[in-house]
This record gives structure tokens, C-alpha cells and sequence, in this order.
């Protein structure tokens, strides 16, 4: 189906993603690959990379999006407008020129875009693991991300041979069912034990036959592990000698239903850390009479914390009223950056990179020149902390705010600031959404940190490659975060009164033109006398002619001396010659139309 | 002794005035003028001129982002200005002084320009004897009276002390009217060209400068002086006052003779200045799409009415409301509403270009599509000089009062509307409409109380004639 997409606009690349709620990179986590990689921010996102001339990526951004719209039974056809996407130069991928990006913040997504997404996969939602999708249990989660990547390997001129590679990932963050009577107060904070079936309510029966591999992996986080090992510990000096029955370390805190096939331990780099660990379970050796249910039964409460990006972002407004506010993003250090400047400290000077992404739609009117940036609540000069910007600013009812920028804080920071004025647009009473009084949306700012990569490694292994899936999560790419959606609440005219509006306005017109017409026009009773003796005296033929004829017509006597009727009668020619004037104009306007 | 007692207490108040406009600019954010819709219009904001400074700095065009939208001109001199910061001083500190001496100038111009149409005014009521209707006013001339006006009217104190950039659009008016008046034509020249490059409207400055020349200032109706000639030839060797040297002719004579020579000299004037301007602005966004890219986004930008952010006008919110397929029907009505009265009121008030130009400003600060109330500044400054002619103007009373309702109520709608969320659109859009009829109401009555005040001269001088052929 992509296939036909992709030749047709020569995409080099393209993500596209449907979200629901929000990534919590406090308690979920916001260094490893997974939040990385696969939050994204609420709403549709959609960025492509085009291979065709600078010219006309406009116009294949624009098709695309018409197309995807069909495809997914969404309104990704609201991104045609160029006041909805932009172009980034740097502060997105490094993709110059033909990269456009564009999100709808408020796009609701539901079951109609995850059928689309399912009908991509070789068996839809009828076999292996697929068949856990139970709409009621994805849709009752916190967070739920459908994502689409599509990468083309190049074209040749006549496209004889051109590779696609779709790749489909489903991020979920489920409620795991709670057992309200159990918990009590001494054992608040025992994790949820938890089974395939007890959250999807299914099971898996076996691996679709199509599919090459089918594997579920479970990772246990750095810190879980280390925490893990801080209870084995304890458990040592209690009971010697106790080994479960997979013979290590992890099974104390918790034990799981099924066996895995293979246990991987990550490689550690310059961390400290625990490493990580990833259970590999194949669901190919399960069938129907035997099906696949995985499941963790806690047996001591652990409590530990998921590795953080160096630092945790976060975006708000400021300010009150509907005519100004400024955006603040909020930068405040993790535990990981504290290390970080323990572990730098022998280096001459050492300095956390920051790079911003953000677009701001065209009626938050961005006021560049009021950049502020503050670290550790000092105001500092913007020249010392800001190593690269980039603005392309909006351009009304055309073009969206862009602004990409490169901030270097130095390590010990606590906590920054960036602040951006603005004033708020009054947009026309047909650019109003139905719900106006709801507010708009500013969308998701991209922070990521050039200098972390997201990465686990894993200890080599021959068997590796046929593991898709680890090669995705030993890829090299920056940590990355989005920050929240901002809701901007705008003045609205009353929608009711355009009729009472415009009349109102135009009697206000007509009152001027016709008041002061009048004053300049009128004549005291002396000057009317002058006049008309005037008039009297010279008596132009034409009035009198006309006079006459009325008067004949009329079939009244001639009244030529009596001033009415001369008047009377001169109003008449001055009719006549406007008449005419008009209906010369209508002819040339009608003329000058066709 | 009593002329210098006036004229110590004249200049006392200006003092004053100068004192008070700067313990205000100390203040800028207590009072935070700078963003009212009142005082900053998208043309006149100094925030969007430091906006687009920023972005030239940034080698972007000035007029990228839809947030500058003057001058280029204005742009390299208060830029720079708007960016240097002084120890312990107020951010736009300098632009603010630049603005107070604006407005000083501004006064000391207009004081001028009464002075000299009350000279050649009183010479030519001398010729016309008729010396009895110009009584000097008890308190103060009525050139002390304007220059007093401009200083201390609220409208004037607000627009410079709120960093609006109408003080320096003003000083251009104020600079053609002035060349003018003194027959400095390339000063008149000058003042036309920049105020019509700064904001367009004044270009229709054009036929009361050419009056001003041509013709000489105020004078009483030109019809009273044919029939004087008529009549028996009075002996009057005034000094002129018209800017025709060399040639002794007579006073009657020289008010309905129209000196081409001058009018002439404007025009070539105007040409060499308006070359000079456009290849200024040419030089300055050459690299930003060029002169057509300026006039876009200038006179584009007031001529279509894109921003529909509120003001105290009446076009925004009736192109907030309109319907999008009536929008340049209604463009184009509202803009030649300003164009049709040109002529009438061109032919009714020629004897008077200066009272016409106050007409034309009054006009157009009405209905022009960012008015701000530094433009009724300007006018009401004006109509100071007119103080004597205007004596038996109706409802100047009540226009003073509702003048000061507007202005208390505006304020108190828009904070209803946009800061409490509590109050309409509509209240705040009722205020502008009361302005605008306001405005309507004073223009109306003005040119009414000016053309009876001529039509009592005519009687006056029509009597006396008799009287002195019985």
C-alpha cells in the first residue's frame, strides 16, 4: 500500500504518529531508547523527508498529507495549510530543506485510526501477538501511542529497485488491574503484579504464520536491577544459599509465569549502573491448547526509578488577560546530570547542550527580541548562553513561528529558563474553530540533548541478528523529550452580530457623509436669494426648454417666472445627465468585465 | 507689560509640560502605556519597531513575521536607540527623550504657524477694514492657546510617554504645514514626503500645502476682496506677508492671485525628495525584497487591514464580523470616504488652507484603519489655532465632555473585555463607534462654525461697503 505512496512523492522518510495523553518522563522515563524514540506528543505528528527539488516539497507535503488523511481516517488534511507546518533547518533531524514537519495537537484518536495501522500488519489483529490488541483495555490505559515509520533506500531514476522499510511500533502504558481490597496501609507501595490476560483480557495462541519472528522481550530497568541486587543482598545475609529457579540473580523480587528462552545482559559503558536486562520469550513454540501468558507475580515491594534525560523539561505560559502572556520552558536537573558533573569534574569546562524545537502557530505573536534566559534564577546575558538560534517568525494566516535554537548550559546548572513574549492575534470570525471559547493549541516543543545518545548495547551475541528488535534499541540517537501542549485561551468577537456590525458601522459612515455634505452645501437664506436672482437673470435655455415641455406634458400653464418650478424642472435635466452617467458607467464596467 | 506677563506664564506652562512628560518617562512600566491599544496601533508600536530591529540585526528582513510595519527609515533611527540601555535607566529611555523633544518641537511649530496666520490674517481683515471683528482673545493669543493644547492635552501626553512613534509622524505634518506657512518650500516639501512615506494619510496633504503656496494663509472669503476692488480702491500699504518678494502688489490683488511659481517649486521639491526617500529605503531592504517588499508590507499593510487586533477605529471590528466575499467591496467604500470629501471641501474652504488641512487630518485620523489617539492629538492641537473663528461653535460643551467619557470608558471596556474575560466585544466596539461619531460631530460643527463665521464677515464687509458708498 506504502509502496505506490512512497514512489508517488519520493519520500525519503516518513513518521507519522497518533497519540493519546501524555508520556510522564518523571515516573516512565526519558533516557532510554523506548521514551526517546517512541513518545510522542499528544495529537497527530507527521514530518517527512522528500528527495525531490526544493520547489516541490511544498506540493508533495501537501498530496501526502491528502492521502494519509484517507488512509488513517484522520484530519491530517488540516496540515496542508502552510500555516500548519514548517520546515526546520536544524533544530529537528538534521535534514535541510526538504524535511517539513507539522502536528495537530488536538486530533483525537481512536479506534478508527488504530484499525488502518492493524490492516498494515501480515495479520491484522487475528493472530500472534496482534490478537492482544483489546480496544476497551489499549483504549483504558494512560497513554497510548500508535507510530508509523517508513524509510525509503533510495531511488534510482526509473525507480526499478527501491526497498521500503515500514516499520510499525505500538507504545502502551496500561493500567495494570487494581485490587483495591488487598492494598492497605502497610504495603502501599507493592508493585501491581500483572499477566497478559489480567491487562488484555486474551491470550497469545502462537506467532502469525506469516511473520518471520515473533518475540516478546521484557526489560528490567538499570535501577530495578540494582535494586533488585540491594534486596539479594539483604535476602543473603537472612537466608544463605537461596537460589531460585532460574538460577539468577533477578528472580527474588518477583517471579514470572513463563520460562524465557534467553536472558541479555546490557554492556556497560562509563555508567555506574546495574546493566540492564531483557528477557526474551518466542511465542512461536505456543499454540492454542498451549497458549502464551506471561505473567510477574511480585514478592517483595521494590520501588526504584527509571533513568531521566539530563534534564527534565517542561513548558508553561505566563501572564493573565487575553491580549499578552510569554512562554516559559523550564529546565530542571535530574539525577543524571548531578553525575554527570561529579563525573566531569576533572575537565576544564564542562557544558550540557539543549537543543529547542518549537513552532508557534501564526495568532501567538511571537516577540523574538524579548528572548530571556535564566539560569539558576539569574537573568543571563542571551549571547553567553546561546550557541545557535535560528527564527523564521510567523507570518499572518501563511506561516507558523519556528524557532531552533542551541543552548549551552554549564553543568552545575540547577535549574534554566527561556522565556518568549508575545501578544496574542484576533483572528476573523470565520477562522474560529466551533469551540472558540476552548482556547488553541501551541504545540509540543522537541527538546533533545545532542550529547546523550539513547542506546542500550547488548552483550554480542551470534544469535543477535535475527532479534530486529535490538538492533532498533542499539541504534545511535539523541535523547529527546516533547514538552507538554500549551492551551491559549483567545478573545473572541461576538459571534452573533455580524449583521448589527455592519449596519451600525455603515450608518455611522453615513452620518459623517451625509452631515458634512450637507454643512458644505448649504446656502443661507441672503445667498439663495442672489442665486436664484442670478438664475433669473440669465436663464439658460435648457432648464427653460425643459420647463416648458414638463409643462406640456403636465398639461398645467406655464409657470416660468414662479423659482419652484425652474428649480423643479432643473433637478430634472441634473437627473437626466445622471442617469445617463450611470448607466455609461454600468456599460463601460460590464464592458471593461468581459 | 502685560504681553510679557502672558508670555512668561506661556512659557512656564511649557516648562511644566517638558517636567511632567519626563517624570512620566521615568515610570514606564508602572504605568504601562506602551500597550494600550489606545496608544500603540501595529504602525505605531516601538516594540514592533524593536521586533523588526532584532530581526535585521539577525539578517532577516525587517518585515518577515508580520510585526513591523513602518518605515525603514524610522527603523535605522530609533533601532539602535531601542537596543542601547543606560545604568538604572528605563530600557527606552533615549526613545522616549527623542519623543519628548518631538512633541516639544511639535509645539513650538505650531506656535509659529499661529503666529503667522494671525499676522496675515489681521492684515488682510486691516485691508478689508474690517479690524473690529479681530478681537485678541483675554487670556492668551490663539497661537499660545494651540502650542498650550498640544502640550497638555492628555491624548499628546500619553502617545509620547507610551513610546508610540506618532509624536515623530506628527513632526512630519507639522513640518509641511509650517515650510508652508513660512514659505520654506522645501521644508513643506519634506514634511509632505516623510509624512506620507511614515503613514500615508497625510497624503492628501497635498492640496492644502498647494493652497497654503499658492495663495498665501487664512485668509477672509476672496470674494469680499473682488468686490472691494469693484468698489472704490482703498490705500492700504500693508506690508506683504505673501511669500511673493520683489513684486509690490497690491493687497487685494495678491489674495486671489495664485502663485504657480511656488506651486511649481513644491512639486519639484517634492519630486527630488520622494527619489531621495525611496532610494534611502531602497538601500536599507535591498537585500530584503526590495522596495515592492516595503510597499507591501507598509502601505499594503494599512491599506488591506490584515491585523483585526482591537483600536479605538471602527474597521477592526467590522472586518473581525464581515463576510470574507465583501471584504475589499467594503475596503474599498471605507477608503474612498476619506477620498470623496477632498473636493468639496477643497472648493468650500480654499480661502482657509490651513483650516482645511486641520479638516483633512481630523478626517482622516477618523476613519483611517490604525487610528491612535496620538492622531487626535495632532488635530485638536490644531484646532487651537482657530480658537477666534470658533467661537460660536455648537456642543463645545458637550463634545468636551463626551471626549472625556470615551476616553474613560474605552479604557474601562477593554479591560472588561480582555482582561476579565467578564465584559463583550461589543461594549468596547460601542466606545469606538461613540468616538467616531464624536469626531464626526466636532468636524462637522467646526467647518459649520467656520462657514457661518465667513458668512458674517461677507455681511460685516457688504454693510460697510454700503455704508461707505452712502
Amino acid at each position: 500500500m506504502f509502496h505506490g505512496q512512497v514512489h508517488k512523492f519520493q519520500i525519503k522518510e516518513l513518521e507519522l504518529s497518533f497519540t493519546q495523553g501524555r508520556w510522564n518522563y518523571e515516573t516512565w522515563g526519558g533516557f532510554d531508547p523506548i521514551p526517546s524514540n517512541n513518545a510522542k506528543p499528544p495529537g497527530v505528528e507527521l514530518w517527512a523527508v522528500f528527495d525531490v527539488p526544493q520547489d516541490q516539497v511544498d506540493a508533495s507535503w501537501k498530496n501526502l498529507t491528502h492521502s494519509l488523511s484517507g488512509l488513517f481516517c484522520a484530519s491530517i488534511n488540516f496540515l496542508e495549510s502552510s500555516a500548519s507546518y514548517s520546515a526546520p533547518q536544524w533544530g529537528f533531524r538534521s535534514a535541510s530543506g526538504s524535511l517539513r514537519y507539522g502536528t495537530l495537537p488536538r486530533e483525537a484518536v481512536c479506534t478508527e485510526n488504530l484499525t488502518p495501522w492493524l490492516k498494515l500488519l501480515p495479520c491484522r489483529d487475528k493472530d500472534g501477538i496482534a490478537a492482544l490488541m483489546d480496544r476497551p483495555s489499549i483504549y483504558k490505559g494512560f497513554y497510548h501511542s500508535q507510530r508509523l515509520h517508513l524509510t525509503s533506500t533510495g531511488f534510482v531514476s526509473d525507480g526499478v529497485d527501491s526497498g521500503v522499510i515500514l516499520e510499525q511500533t505500538l507504545t502502551l502504558v496500561l493500567q495494570p488491574p487494581e485490587k483495591r481490597a488487598i492494598i492497605t496501609s502497610q504495603e502501599t507501595k507493592s508493585q501491581p503484579s500483572w499477566s497478559l490476560t489480567s491487562i488484555f483480557g486474551r491470550e497469545v495462541n502462537g506467532r502469525c504464520v506469516l511473520a518471520k519472528s515473533s518475540n516478546v522481550y521484557l526489560q528490567l530497568d538499570q535501577g530495578l536491577v540494582a535494586e533488585l541486587d540491594n534486596l539479594q543482598k539483604e535476602n543473603e545475609m537472612l537466608v544463605a544459599d537461596f537460589i531460585g529457579y532460574e538460577g539468577l540473580r533477578s528472580s527474588h523480587g518477583f517471579q514470572l509465569s513463563v520460562k524465557p528462552d534467553r536472558i541479555l545482559e546490557e554492556v556497560n559503558g562509563s555508567h555506574r549502573n546495574k546493566p540492564s536486562l531483557l528477557y526474551v520469550f518466542s511465542v512461536e513454540k505456543y499454540s492454542d491448547s498451549e497458549p502464551f501468558d506471561l505473567g510477574l507475580t511480585w514478592k517483595l515491594p521494590v520501588v526504584w526509578s527509571c533513568q531521566q534525560a539530563p534534564l527534565h523539561a517542561s513548558r508553561f505560559l505566563m501572564g493573565s488577560g487575553n491580549e499578552r502572556g510569554a512562554i516559559a520552558i523550564f529546565f530542571k536537573s535530574t539525577r543524571l546530570s548531578e553525575e554527570l558533573l561529579h563525573s566531569d569534574l576533572t575537565e576544564e569546562r564542562c557544558n550540557l547542550q539543549v537543543k529547542i524545537f518549537q513552532v508557534v502557530p501564526w495568532y501567538i505573536k511571537v516577540y523574538y527580541h524579548t528572548l530571556q534566559v535564566f539560569v539558576d534564577e539569574q537573568p543571563q546575558e542571551v549571547l553567553d548562553v546561546v550557541e545557535k538560534i535560528h527564527v523564521s517568525p510567523s507570518e499572518d494566516k501563511v506561516a507558523p513561528g519556528l524557532m531552533e535554537m542551541i543552548l549551552k548550559l554549564p553543568c552545575g546548572t540547577k535549574s534554566a529558563v527561556v522565556t518568549l513574549e508575545f501578544d496574542k492575534g484576533f483572528l476573523h470570525i470565520d477562522e474560529y474553530p466551533p469551540d472558540a471559547n476552548q482556547g488553541f493549541d501551541i504545540p509540543s516543543a522537541v527538546i533533545s540533548y545532542p550529547d546523550f545518545q539513547a542506546s542500550i548495547q547488548f552483550l554480542e551475541d551470534k544469535s543477535l541478528e535475527t532479534l530486529p528488535i535490538l538492533a532498533k534499541l542499539q541504534e545511535k540517537s539523541s535523547v529527546l523529550s516533547y514538552t507538554e501542549v500549551l492551551l491559549v485561551p483567545l478573545t473572541t468577537p461576538d459571534f452573533s452580530m455580524p449583521y448589527n456590525v455592519i449596519t451600525i458601522t455603515c450608518t455611522v459612515f453615513a452620518l459623517y457623509f451625509g452631515s458634512l455634505l450637507n454643512v458644505l452645501r448649504r446656502r443661507v437664506a441672503e445667498e439663495e436669494r442672489f442665486l436664484k436672482s442670478k438664475d433669473a437673470k440669465k436663464g439658460s435655455p435648457v432648464p427653460q426648454f425643459l420647463s416648458k415641455l414638463s409643462a406640456k406634458l403636465t398639461g398645467r400653464p406655464l409657470e416660468t417666472p414662479l423659482p419652484p418650478s425652474t428649480s423643479s424642472s432643473f433637478i430634472n435635466s441634473k437627473l437626466i445627465l445622471k442617469v445617463v452617467l450611470v448607466a455609461g458607467i454600468a456599460v463601460v464596467w460590464k464592458f471593461y468585465l468581459e | 507689560m502685560a504681553e510679557k506677563m502672558k508670555l512668561g506664564k506661556f512659557w512656564i506652562w511649557v516648562a511644566a509640560s517638558l517636567i511632567f512628560r519626563l517624570v512620566l518617562i521615568y515610570f514606564p512600566n508602572n504605568l504601562n502605556l506602551a500597550s494600550r491599544p489606545e496608544v500603540s496601533t501595529p504602525i505605531t508600536s516601538l516594540r514592533r519597531l524593536t521586533e523588526g530591529y532584532w530581526l535585521k540585526q539577525a539578517s532577516l528582513s525587517p518585515y518577515a513575521g508580520s510585526m513591523y510595519h513602518g518605515s525603514p527609515l524610522l527603523l535605522s533611527v530609533l533601532g539602535p536607540l531601542t537596543v542601547k540601555r543606560i545604568e538604572g535607566q528605563p530600557n527606552d529611555i533615549l526613545c522616549s527623550l527623542v519623543f519628548v523633544i518631538a512633541d516639544v518641537v511639535n509645539a513650538m511649530l505650531i506656535r509659529v504657524i499661529g503666529q503667522n496666520l494671525q499676522t496675515s490674517y489681521n492684515q488682510r481683515l486691516k485691508s478689508l477694514g474690517l479690524d473690529s471683528v479681530s478681537k485678541s482673545s483675554a487670556i492668551l493669543p490663539s497661537r499660545d492657546i494651540a502650542a498650550l493644547i498640544y502640550l497638555w492635552n492628555p491624548f499628546t501626553i500619553v502617545a509620547c510617554v507610551g513610546l508610540s512613534t506618532s509624536p515623530i509622524e506628527n513632526m512630519a505634518v507639522i513640518l509641511s504645514l509650517y515650510g508652508a506657512c513660512t514659505c520654506r518650500v522645501p521644508l513643506a516639501a519634506f514634511g509632505w514626503v516623510m509624512a506620507t512615506h511614515l503613514s500615508l494619510y497625510p497624503m492628501i496633504l497635498i492640496i492644502p500645502v498647494v493652497l497654503l503656496l499658492g495663495y498665501g494663509p487664512e485668509t477672509p472669503p476672496r470674494k469680499l476682496f473682488m468686490q472691494r476692488k469693484d468698489g472704490k480702491i482703498e490705500d492700504s500699504p500693508s506690508s506683504h506677508q505673501s511669500c511673493q518678494e520683489g513684486q509690490a502688489m497690491e493687497q487685494q490683488d495678491l489674495a486671489n492671485i495664485f502663485s504657480w511659481r511656488l506651486v511649481i517649486k513644491f512639486l519639484v521639491w517634492s519630486l527630488i525628495w520622494s527619489g531621495y526617500v525611496l532610494i534611502l529605503c531602497g538601500l536599507s531592504v535591498k537585500q530584503y525584497g526590495g522596495l515592492h517588499e516595503m510597499f507591501k508590507r507598509t502601505y499594503g499593510f494599512i491599506l488591506t487591514v490584515p491585523d483585526l487586533s482591537p483600536n479605538i477605529g471602527v474597521l477592526w471590528y467590522f472586518f473581525a464580523e464581515v463576510f470574507d466575499f465583501f471584504r475589499n467591496f467594503f475596503l474599498i467604500v471605507f477608503h474612498m470616504n476619506i477620498l470623496f470629501m477632498i473636493i468639496p471641501l477643497a472648493i468650500r474652504l480654499n480661502h482657509r488652507p490651513c483650516f482645511l488641512a486641520f479638516v483633512y487630518i481630523a478626517i482622516s485620523s477618523m476613519l483611517k484603519s490604525y487610528p491612535s489617539v496620538g492622531d487626535s492629538a495632532l488635530y485638536l492641537g490644531l484646532l487651537g489655532l482657530f480658537v477666534n473663528e470658533l467661537a460660536d461653535m455648537q456642543f463645545s460643551f458637550f463634545l468636551f465632555c463626551v471626549y472625556v467619557g470615551v476616553s474613560l470608558l474605552s479604557s474601562v471596556m477593554h479591560n472588561l473585555w480582555i482582561w476579565r474575560g467578564t465584559g463583550n466585544a461589543n461594549f468596547y466596539f460601542a466606545t469606538a463607534m461613540a468616538y467616531a461619531c464624536l469626531q464626526i460631530i466636532l468636524v462637522v460643527e467646526s467647518v459649520s462654525a467656520m462657514l457661518n463665521h465667513d458668512r458674517k464677515l461677507t455681511k460685516l464687509s457688504i454693510a460697510k461697503h454700503q455704508d461707505s458708498k452712502a
